[in-house]
């Protein structure tokens, strides 16, 4: 099994949801993320005072898949998340060593 | 004895039920004045000094109307010296329900209504002790202030007998005796007390311009009542001083935005917000003596001046967090002082400026009212902030203060971000780094 997960900008969730599911996706976790790559953060002015914001809003998608899957749906979820402009972010993957299902205890690739 | 109260209530001037009516509600706009700035003030601040922003004006109300009903209204107004009022209405005894003030309007209504002047003058000074200070030296030093510095400044400008009022320093509705004279009180406690932590390294991010949004609507609301109603009297100089009120106030919103936009190359909201109140601000002496044309320049004039004075701490390092004095200092100045030039003498007040063809006379009383109430305030506050910091301490500790004061003081947290999710816990994290286990008292 792998982890996939997704660091991307919060306004393609539900493109990247929609994406997943239409792919056949069973379960995922999403949770608010701030940080920065290379788009860096911004700038904001109050009363003449400047103040950099250099962690922006992201959301972090984690899937979990069979790794047959993965390299694809690496590829849907980069669809899905692009728009071509800077701070598109980023989509990893990772080995798991086992999953559990918790409410009936099936191990490996059939709790996903 | 019936007879006696009949006799003596026909022999009191008539109440003038429409000016009284008036009066009424002005003094309610006024009030209302207050929990606006304790918003203006509120929104500017981070997340987790909201609350003791909001109840540093809200302790104002409650602190400030007990000492006015105990002697301040007449040490503020009742006959005495040109430096004091006397003490006939100490408790507010002695003044009768039919005792008439001025046009009808009955001395129990101008007292309520002065009140709420009172108890805005001291919350405006909050602003720049933002997030440090103990709510318990705020109180104490709100009632030391307003007892030797509002109540007796309030009666030079204001009473009849009032040293500066004879003198001919026109001061409308407040322009010395709650702008400059707020304005210069956060100068002398900021130069006292301790600045926040991390004052000119770290930029203080608002932590709600909604709020801001709000606070200036509603001051902007109340104000018409503080203008409006200072001219005593349903008129058509009430309708003047109204009129004044907006343009000024517009004009002043212009002027803070163009500065900015120029300056910093955005149309910020809390600029605009800044710029409405230095409009207030500004015309509040001038609202009785201008054209609604001479509004405009006063606005315009306040608007870009004031924007440009609240960098100005940077420069001298003194900790003005909500530019109290930028905005209210500064504003007061301009707008006393530009009556010795806009003045046309056709309004509510005789009296013409440079202008108006009546030479520099009235700009050099105004220079005067101007510099006692400032240099006044200043000292006086200065001193009382240090003897509060010596004998209780002003400030709460740096570790408090970096912990976040609505936690310390009052034992709150402003906001429940519960299940908002990543961004909030950020927040939390920042605001407090302890566990959130609830104790509570069966």
């Amino acid at each position: 099994m792998k982890l996939i997960t997704a660091v991307v900008k919060p306004h393609r969730l539900d493109e990247i949801k929609e994406a997943l599911q239409a792919f056949g996706v069973q379960g995922l976790t999403v949770t608010e993320a701030s940080g920065y790559g290379r788009q860096r953060g911004h700038t904001e002015v109050y009363r003449g005072a400047e103040y950099t914001v250099d962690l922006v809003p992201k959301i972090r998608i984690e899937v979990l898949v069979e790794d047959t899957d993965a390299e694809q749906l690496i590829e849907v979820i980069v669809k899905a998340a692009r728009t071509g402009k800077i701070g598109d972010g980023k989509v990893w993957s990772i080995p798991v060593e086992t999953a559990v299902r918790v409410r009936t205890g099936e191990r490996g690739p059939d709790a996903l | 004895m019936a007879a006696g109260i009949l006799t003596l209530a026909a022999e009191a001037p008539k109440i003038d039920t429409g000016n009284t009516a008036f009066m009424l509600i002005s003094a309610a706009l006024v009030l209302v004045m207050t929990p606006g700035l304790a918003f203006f003030y509120g929104g500017m601040v981070r997340v987790k000094s909201a609350l003791n922003m909001l109840m540093m004006s809200f302790i104002a109300i409650a602190i400030v109307t007990i000492l006015w009903t105990l002697y301040g209204f007449s040490i503020a107004f009742d006959s005495g010296s040109g430096l004091l009022g006397g003490f006939d209405w100490v408790g507010m005894r002695g003044i009768g329900k039919t005792e008439v003030w001025v046009n009808g309007v009955p001395t129990y209504v101008f007292a309520v209504f002065q009140l709420m002047f009172a108890i805005i003058t001291p919350a405006l000074i909050s602003g720049a002790l933002a997030d440090r200070v103990k709510f318990v030296a705020w109180s104490v030093y709100i009632t030391l202030w307003v007892t030797v510095v509002y109540f007796p400044v309030a009666h030079w400008v204001w009473a009849s007998d009032g040293w500066l009022f004879k003198y001919g320093v026109i001061d409308f509705a407040g322009g010395t005796a709650v702008h400059i004279n707020a304005g210069a009180a956060a100068l002398g406690a900021i130069l006292v007390i301790r600045k926040r932590v991390g004052f000119k390294r770290d930029p203080f991010r608002p932590h709600s311009l909604p709020l801001v949004m709000l606070g200036a609507g509603l001051l902007w609301f109340g104000w018409f009542g503080f203008n409006a109603g200072s001219w005593v009297a349903a008129d058509g100089v009430a309708g003047i001083a109204f009129t004044n009120t907006q343009v000024a106030t517009a004009a002043a919103v212009l002027g803070w935005l163009a500065y900015e936009k120029i300056k910093h190359g955005s149309f910020t909201t809390l600029g605009a917000a800044s710029g409405a109140v230095a409009g207030l601000v500004a015309i509040t002496p001038a609202c009785g003596s201008v054209s609604p044309l001479g509004a405009i320049a006063v606005g315009v004039i306040a608007g870009v001046l004031c924007a440009a004075a609240v960098g100005l701490k940077y420069k001298f390092g003194y900790d003005d967090s909500l530019d109290v004095v930028g905005v209210h200092m500064v504003g007061g100045i301009v707008g006393s002082l530009l009556i010795g030039f806009f003045a046309t003498g056709g309004v509510g007040q005789t009296a013409k400026g440079l202008f108006y063809g009546g030479g520099g006379a009235q700009l050099v009383k105004q220079l005067v009212g101007v510099s006692v109430v400032l240099f006044y305030s200043l000292i006086v506050s200065a001193i009382l902030a240090k003897l509060i910091d010596l004998v209780i301490g002003f400030t709460v500790s740096e570790d408090d203060e970096v912990a976040g004061i609505d936690q310390v003081e009052h034992a709150e947290t402003a906001y429940d971000f519960a299940g908002v999710g990543g961004a909030a816990r950020a927040i939390a994290s920042a605001l407090d780094g302890s566990s959130e286990t609830k104790k509570v008292d069966a």
